[in-house]
């Protein structure tokens, strides 16, 4: 049988995101949702794209980055540098592809000599690689050192924030169930095995990088266009591990968890945000505990899925 | 040639610094295979207990020095045995993301009870200095060098010598194994741990006296360096960690006084991923290989 397309899974896939987009919307227009709780939103959103695209390096793919923010901000400042030369959405598209292009090649770059390495060193060579990202735009001219840049044109809308999020979700999910995605799955269970079976194992690991570093300039791209400055400090450790803290509190492999644990600690953030050393204090508790109670986070590798929904709806006639 | 002299014994003395915190890093990744990324956070605990002491009970240098090792120590075993010991034998990711739980709880509880500004730090150690020929070292300089140097040799006495230090060299080469042989594993963990942070308390304090400031962030991005440090002398190994120390400490000194200080940590980030692509045991690092 070929596969559909717009099958009943995928319609309400699709319907759902239009009624979150919907509801969100006249709730924006109605000031229900006001400036203030707006900000929280998008953030949520942003997040939520960075969130997905760290999963599928640590979850799907069980390589250990703790360099996202670099590739955020490579995004960012893209997408800044571009959108205020050409203050329109056709200069946010550009900048977009400009970050995207620039990740890529520096995800390639990082990626290739230190995918080599295991667990701990890629994890302390990632954040060794952004941190050169951040001091390297720290220092270059056209990003205005450490100042960073200001009156960057707000051109990130709820749409296109929404967009966003789909593609996100829709290529992370696709990937995973592809061939190469399987490899990913494979290798994270037992590289050594995975090896043994075949796989190139640097190969694979290279694709996931690279999609999630593009992932995470997009989410950069947007970021810059929603808040007007940028400084090379936004994307320092602290941004990967506020990332990594999403990825884990959800679930490693789990992308409905990690849009959950997104949502949800964007709306912690919002209550504690005058208490921001115990919110810190809280984050840190919370990493522990789960680790030693259930390390493979919240809600483990389950997914919602429609899917299965539908079959259990049928199975209970 | 007398500023290069001048800026190696800079760098002699930060890199001392480094490398005390290194070796706590070094035993521990050899002995349970984690980086513990709550190390930097007790070197800056060890900065706030030698602060305290001396600030309000009005210790003077060794009685502080001592303080802050002891805390230190009893901190690092009870991290080790709240966090770390359930975790013995998850995944390597797991362990490391708690250290890195643990990392944050520090910080921001040293910040929420100590204030999160900057504080002087009281003068310790006579800041005279005295010429050698075309250098000026200070006083401060020669201690650190001299408190490094003694601890680096007690502590190569304890590893080689004694007991305890035999039961580390077991557990780290084969935990199992060791078990076989009658040591108590969970008791060795612990007393390395206790080793390495009372280390950690020894560098915090001097750090405080070189740099005359402290803040609860202070331990990030030191810690980071040591680590990288331990890795480019060959993790597991003691001397290793030493040279790795000294290296970045003038690496960076001479980046800071030849190029630019804005390049002063990427130079450190960019050794360890030549150290790592190039030689990833390190320097004096066992070459292991892979098993099935």
């Amino acid at each position: 049988m070929p596969k559909q397309l717009l099958n009943k899974e995928n319609i309400a896939w699709l319907a759902s995101a239009i009624v979150i987009f919907l509801v969100c919307s006249v709730l924006m227009n109605a000031g229900i949702i006001n400036s203030y709780y707006q900000i929280t939103l998008y953030n949520i959103c942003i997040n939520i794209i960075l969130a997905v695209s760290l999963n599928l390096v640590i979850g799907i793919c069980g390589q250990f980055s703790l360099g996202h923010a670099g590739f955020m901000c490579i995004g960012a400042y893209s997408a800044g540098i571009v959108t205020k030369m050409m203050p329109n959405l056709g200069g946010l598209f550009l900048g977009l592809l400009v970050g995207f292009v620039i990740s890529a090649i520096v995800a390639l770059i990082v990626s290739i000599p230190t995918l080599r390495l295991k667990g701990d060193y890629l994890a302390i060579a990632t954040l060794g690689f952004a941190e050169i990202i951040r001091i390297i735009v720290q220092n270059m001219k056209i990003t205005n050192g450490a100042a960073g840049l200001s009156g960057i044109p707000r051109l990130t809308t709820w749409p296109l924030l929404i967009i966003g999020v789909v593609i996100a979700l829709v290529v992370v999910c696709n990937f995973t169930r592809s061939a190469p995605g399987r490899a990913c799955l494979s290798i994270r269970e037992d590289e050594i095995a995975s090896e043994a079976m075949g796989i190139n194992t640097t190969r694979y690991k290279v694709i996931a990088f690279v999609i999630g570093a593009i992932l995470a300039s997009m989410a950069g791209a947007l970021f810059a266009c929603n808040f007007y400055v940028i400084n090379p400090t936004q994307f320092t450790f602290n941004r990967s591990i506020d990332i990594l803290v999403m990825v884990v509190f959800g679930g490693m492999g789990s992308m409905t968890s990690s849009v959950i644990a997104a949502a949800a600690i964007g709306i912690l953030n919002m209550i504690l945000q005058n208490f921001s050393d115990i919110r810190m204090i809280i984050y840190g508790l919370a990493l522990v505990i789960i680790m030693i109670f259930k390390p493979s986070g919240l809600l483990g590798t389950k997914e919602f899925s429609f899917k299965k929904l539908f079959q259990k709806r049928k199975g209970n006639r | 040639m007398s500023q290069f002299l001048q800026q190696v014994i800079n760098g002699l003395s930060l890199g001392s610094i480094y490398a005390l915190i290194a070796l706590g890093y070094t035993m521990v990744y050899g002995i349970i295979k984690l980086i513990n990324f709550a190390h930097g956070d007790i070197y800056m605990l060890g900065a706030y207990v030698a602060f305290i002491t001396t600030t309000y009970f009005g210790f003077s240098f060794f009685p502080a020095m001592i303080a802050s090792m002891v805390v230190c120590g009893i901190l690092g075993v009870l991290i080790e045995r709240i966090a770390y010991k359930p975790l013995r034998h998850a995944t390597r990711i797991a362990a490391l993301i708690t250290a890195i739980g643990v990392s944050y709880v520090l910080e921001y509880t040293t910040q929420y009870v100590m204030g999160s500004e900057v504080k002087t730090y009281p003068t310790l150690l006579s800041n005279v200095s005295f010429s050698l020929g075309p250098v000026t070292i200070s006083m401060q300089q020669v201690y650190i060098f001299t408190i490094t140097i003694v601890l680096m040799i007690a502590l190569q006495l304890i590893i080689k010598k004694t007991k305890m230090g035999r039961a580390m060299r077991a557990v780290s080469v084969d935990e199992d194994a060791a078990k076989l042989m009658g040591i108590n594993v969970d008791t060795t963990i612990s007393f390395t741990f206790l080793l390495g942070s009372s280390l950690a308390g020894v560098a915090g304090i001097l750090v405080g006296i070189y740099y005359n400031s402290i803040d609860p962030l202070m331990g990030m991005v030191p810690g980071l360096k040591a680590f990288i440090a331990a890795v480019f002398g060959g993790i597991g190994s003691v001397p290793g960690a030493m040279i790795g120390g000294l290296f970045i400490g003038i690496a960076e000194t001479m980046v800071v006084a030849y190029g630019s200080s804005l390049y002063r940590d990427a130079i450190v980030y960019l050794i360890l991923i030549l150290i790592l692509i190039i030689k990833p045991d390190g320097l004096l690092g066992k070459n292991q290989r892979e098993k099935v």
